[in-house]
């Protein structure tokens, strides 16, 4: 679990690279850092729940981005919010 | 951006490909078709049939020509057909028949 | 040739035709839920941002809570995904986006809008939003406030509380909900008196 305020960065992992899969956690984002704003509730699994296979409840955060993270050719202090699964996530 | 290189077809957040695309800001209004194929999503979700996931997936699975050529209820068509196929709720033979009635 | 290529038009009547002779979904069920649908519009949200407005109380559930919120004002949100509600504040300027596919808060605002569901929105507005809503909606976020991009990529569904614009001190709920457009409450505008 992760708290309100805590730095985290996205795994940078690929895996629509080795097979059908359903992914939520847009690529612009993979391997990016940022801070958790909430914890959103849990939530069914939708990479199961899209081959109709049994889908464990995961905790689902509100992540914050600075942009110049990503795209940091314009406004760098604008920020991207995003909610990611808690298996996307890890200690930066 | 590398990662870019990466993305799935239908991953669209800030895709150079579309950076320079104008948006068509018309309100155009739903047909029947639209309406007719939404509210079928609807009632097969509630009732446990096939899920948004699902429907979310056979789209992602549109080959990207087709994904960014066909209107967006052709796509869920196209992907609720492909979800009740796999799923067994109807099969290819009973689809080919009732198409040949048309 | 692949079945799943078959005209969108031919492939619904064969597929409902089937549907209802295997008693999966009967044209009643479509036709309530169609029905349901068409209820569900803008005009929701804005009594919504309107009865935000002008009471703190309201305004405060709907940012804690939007789904009941929702309630409150007899939407029907069983069944539905949560509704989470961003407010625009002199600091920071809200844009909602589904980079992924057309994720909306449906249940209140009704059908996402034709542009909302583009490939050009989805792309321009995670990556260079103030470009984009300052080229297509002549919408200008100064500088000094910051703009969050919200990408809906999950089980959540976001809409927007737009600020309260000047002028329009002593409106009663129905003329301030007058004022308020989809636009304002996905981001792309902001309401004026």
């Amino acid at each position: 679990m992760f708290a309100p305020g805590e730095r985290v960065r996205v795994k940078d992992q690929w895996p629509e690279q080795h097979g059908p899969v359903h992914i939520r956690t847009p690529y612009y984002v993979r391997g990016v850092e940022g801070e958790v704003v909430r914890h959103l509730g849990d939530f069914a699994n939708p990479e199961d729940l899209a081959f109709a296979r049994p889908a464990a409840k995961l905790p689902l955060y509100h992540v914050r981005f600075r942009k110049d993270r990503i795209w940091p050719e314009k406004q760098p202090d604008d920020e991207l919010l995003i909610e990611i699964f808690g298996h996307w996530l890890e200690k930066p | 951006m590398d990662k870019e290189a990466k993305r799935a077809m239908h991953d669209l957040g800030g895709a150079s490909k579309f950076m320079c695309e104008p948006v068509d800001i018309e309100p155009h209004g739903l047909t029947e078709f639209d309406r007719e194929v939404d509210a079928l999503r609807g009632v097969l979700g509630a009732k446990g049939v096939m899920t948004v996931d699902e429907l979310r997936r056979a789209i992602e699975s549109i080959p990207e020509a087709d994904y960014l050529r066909l209107s967006y209820y052709r796509k869920w068509i196209r992907s609720i057909t492909a979800n009740l196929l796999t799923r067994g709720v109807i099969t290819e033979a009973e689809l080919r028949a009732e198409l040949e009635k048309a | 040739m692949d079945l799943l290529e078959t005209d969108g038009e031919r492939l619904l009547t064969a597929v409902r035709a089937l549907l209802e002779r295997k008693g999966v979904v009967s044209a009643a069920e479509i036709a309530e839920r169609r029905a349901a649908t068409d209820n569900a519009s803008p005009g929701q949200g804005a009594k919504m941002v309107a009865k935000a407005w002008l009471e703190p109380d309201f305004k405060a559930l709907m940012l804690a809570d939007g789904t009941k919120a929702a309630e409150a004002l007899d939407i029907p949100m069983r069944g539905m995904p949560p509704l989470g509600v961003l407010e625009q504040t002199p600091e920071v300027h809200n844009l909602v986006v589904c980079t992924l596919c057309s994720c909306y808060p449906r249940a209140v605002l009704g059908y996402p809008p034709f542009w909302y569901k583009s490939a050009a929105y989805r792309a321009r507005a995670i990556r260079d939003p103030r470009e984009l809503l300052a080229s297509e909606w002549k919408t200008v976020v100064p500088d000094s406030v910051k703009l969050r991009v919200v990408d809906s990529t999950a089980d959540y569904r976001w809409m927007v509380l737009p600020m309260r614009p000047t002028g329009t001190e002593g409106w009663d709920a129905a003329r301030l909900a007058s004022i308020v457009r989809e636009g304002d409450m996905i981001g792309v505008t902001v309401p004026s008196a």
